[in-house]
């Protein structure tokens, strides 16, 4: 059984939903990402989605974007991301890791060649924003090869059909995009989303993960009432970077524990959902 | 017996899936590709609907001011001393460039699609110019997208864009050029693609706007050809036209790609040497990659980081190009050329002084190509030279670079 597939199993059985941060890597700095990373699983998360820094991320709002920038401007690149996980992997071989981001460093990397490394560094999972199910044949072929998973993305714009089309294609969990908009833009509406996800469970038994526009203990424990486990990006790079601005001389520690606060509190709005 | 039929390899592209051979494609995120479909679905029933192509060429007529006319530029040539070089007098179309004829195309789109807000990026402005225009002629709410570093150079554009009532949105991520304000947009697309259309300005992004920008730009090589079979009497044995995102390239070489007697150079900006590093020609020395919704050439690193482009003409300065340059590329039909800022300036300067015609800095890119090429060849051979646009827009940087205060 995948990490995947069995850490969504047990939150299944002991009736929890599932947390998932999202961080930069790379960001606040190279060398602290896997002791970030490491912190969040302390601090309840379930599966760590890890972005991938790019030079045009265009579906991220302007707080993952200065991510993107400042990883980038320290020199982070693909394969650096790869050899993180294989870091982060020596210490944790439980927690699942969704890595996100673009086609265009993928593709120059090769499709193949990045699914193997990935299987090889311990990457669970894929999410390539800008490889809609009518572009994605090649590095699903190349992930599937290697026993890894392809997250699809629905959104508030999927029409029923074509969400059967993707669920079909499907394997993981589904990643359901809670507002048309950027990463931590819009407002969030958990009426809506339950309605898409109720939706999607009547074609799917995969578990539905729920992104964008979740920002706190309460927006995460709404979401919660519907969705397997709940995607928080944006808050906790902002946080980050509150911390980092805030003129005291600090350790990166002490900036992650900004991030991990957060997480903390989301956690515990996740775990009194009333579902 | 049937006949043989040669299939048009030329009006094949693009396939069902947006393909170009290997280009093109729809790289977007979930939530466009609705929006993508609900467009392409539109344009398919409009295209060949005679009520709609009258409605877009009686605006052409009426509005824009067409057909340009194909110019004899004798006093450049007798100076040259090669080839005659005709220009395809884009810049004399309403707002200044060829830009409006897509404006006007998707400007229609919107209203049939009840749109009450257009998006635009815009790089020189001349396309934000366009899409400010035809949202003030159709009364839409416009917003447009444009590089803080562009806002700087194009002063001019910027206030004239104002002036039409719409809103001009400094982009100040990444390079703060062309390429972050179309991410910018796409972003803004994303948020209120339900109210709003997005008018891309060039034959990139997700298909169908490759198609779709094509089609409506290919007027000029339209024009082109039957102007040139009538005051020439018989086809250019060349073409020439700047290449940025490549929309007035493709809309004059399109319609001639099939005669195979009329050679194509697409001319790219070589900055400050391709050498240096420091220009904006992927098809040049590019790699393919995949940006802003399609597969194309791309200015990138080992890392598949997109690199920051240079050019001294903001229209040109972008690191991808559109999908069908790309295969044209690819199967050899279009060769693509650069030229440096200093040729084209050199250009700019020469084509004022000798035929009181100012290019725009985009063009004299075209025109730095077009008389080295004229220089090849005889005086019984003619070339057709896109004159995309006007220089008025360009006065203070060229000023600015001559030293000289205005």
């Amino acid at each position: 059984m995948s990490r995947l597939s069995h850490t969504f199993a047990e939150l299944r059985t002991r009736g929890r939903k599932g947390l998932v941060p999202y961080v930069v890597a790379g960001d606040p700095s190279p060398d602290g990402t896997v002791t970030l990373l490491h912190a969040l699983v302390a601090a309840g998360a379930d599966v760590l989605e890890v972005g991938v820094p790019f030079s045009d991320p265009m579906s991220e709002g302007p707080v993952i974007q200065k991510g993107h920038e400042r990883a980038l401007a320290r020199g982070m690149s693909l394969q650096r991301v790869l050899d993180m996980v294989s870091v982060f992997r020596q210490e944790d071989d439980k927690t699942p890791i969704v890595m996100m981001g673009y086609a265009n460093p993928i593709e120059r990397f090769g499709y193949e060649r990045f699914a193997a490394a990935c299987a090889k560094a311990g990457v669970d999972a894929l999410i390539t924003v800008d490889l809609p199910p009518e572009e994605v044949d090649e590095i699903d072929g190349a992930l599937q090869g290697v026993g890894l998973d392809n997250i699809f993305l629905i959104s508030p714009t999927t029409p029923e059909a074509r969400i059967q089309t993707i669920v079909e294609r499907a394997r993981g969990f589904i990643y359901y995009v809670a507002v048309k908009g950027v990463t931590g833009s819009g407002q969030l509406d958990a009426e809506e989303v339950s309605r898409s996800v109720a939706l999607i469970r009547q074609k799917t038994d995969l578990p539905i993960a729920v992104g964008f526009g979740i920002k706190d203990a309460e927006s995460a424990r709404a979401v919660a009432a519907s969705a397997d486990a709940v995607v928080v990006g944006s808050a906790l790079i902002a946080e980050m970077d509150k911390k980092a601005r805030s003129g005291e001389p600090l350790q990166e520690i002490q900036i992650h524990d900004a991030a991990v606060q957060l997480l903390q509190s989301m956690r515990a709005g996740v775990d009194s959902s009333p579902s | 017996m049937t006949s043989e039929v040669t299939p048009d390899l030329y009006a094949s592209v693009p396939d069902a899936d947006g393909r170009f051979g290997r280009f093109g494609g729809k790289f977007v995120a979930e939530t466009l590709m609705s929006a993508l479909a609900d467009l392409e679905q539109l344009y398919f029933d409009l295209k060949d609907d005679p009520a709609f192509q009258r409605e877009f060429d009686l605006d052409l007529a009426h509005y824009v001011g067409r057909p340009s006319p194909l110019y004899e530029a004798a006093r450049l040539s007798d100076d040259i001393g090669g080839a005659r070089i005709f220009l395809k007098r884009e810049d004399l179309n309403h707002t200044g460039a060829h830009k409006v004829n897509n404006t006007i195309g998707q400007a229609l789109l919107a209203k049939h699609m009840g749109k009450k807000r257009v998006i635009a990026e815009t790089g020189a402005g001349q396309h934000g110019v366009a899409s400010a225009t035809v949202a003030a002629r159709l009364g839409l709410e416009c917003q447009v997208f444009m590089g803080e570093e562009d806002i700087r150079r194009q002063t001019l554009n910027v206030y004239r864009m104002k002036l039409l009532g719409a809103e001009v949105i400094s982009v100040t991520s990444g390079s703060r050029t062309l390429k972050d304000a179309l991410n910018e947009a796409m972003r803004d697309w994303v948020t209120h693609v339900d109210n709003t259309f997005y008018i891309i300005g060039t034959v990139a992004g997700p298909h169908p706007y490759p198609m779709l920008v094509r089609d409506f730009q290919s007027v000029i090589g339209r024009e082109a050809r039957a102007q040139s079979l009538a005051q020439v009497g018989r086809l250019p044995d060349a073409l020439v036209a700047c290449v940025g995102g490549g929309s007035n390239a493709i809309g004059l070489f399109h319609p001639f790609l099939q005669d195979d007697s009329v050679a194509m150079y697409g001319v790219e900006a070589g900055g400050k040497g391709l050498e240096t590093g420091q220009h904006a020609a992927p098809l040049s020395v590019g790699s393919p990659g995949v940006l802003h919704g399609n597969r194309t050439y791309l200015m990138q690193n080992e890392d598949g980081q997109i690199l920051d482009t240079h050019s001294v003409s903001a229209g040109l300065d972008y690191p991808g190009v559109g999908p069908e340059h790309a295969w044209l590329k690819d199967i050899g039909r279009v060769q693509y050329v650069a030229a440096n800022d200093d040729e084209a300036l050199a250009s700019f300067h020469r084509l004022t002084r000798i035929e009181g015609i100012m290019p725009a800095l985009e063009t004299a890119h075209a025109m730095a190509y077009a008389e080295k090429l004229a220089a090849t060849m005889s005086p019984e051979q003619h070339i057709v030279v896109n004159l995309s646009g006007r220089g008025d827009k360009d006065i203070l940087t060229v000023a600015a670079i001559d030293g000289i205060e205005v």
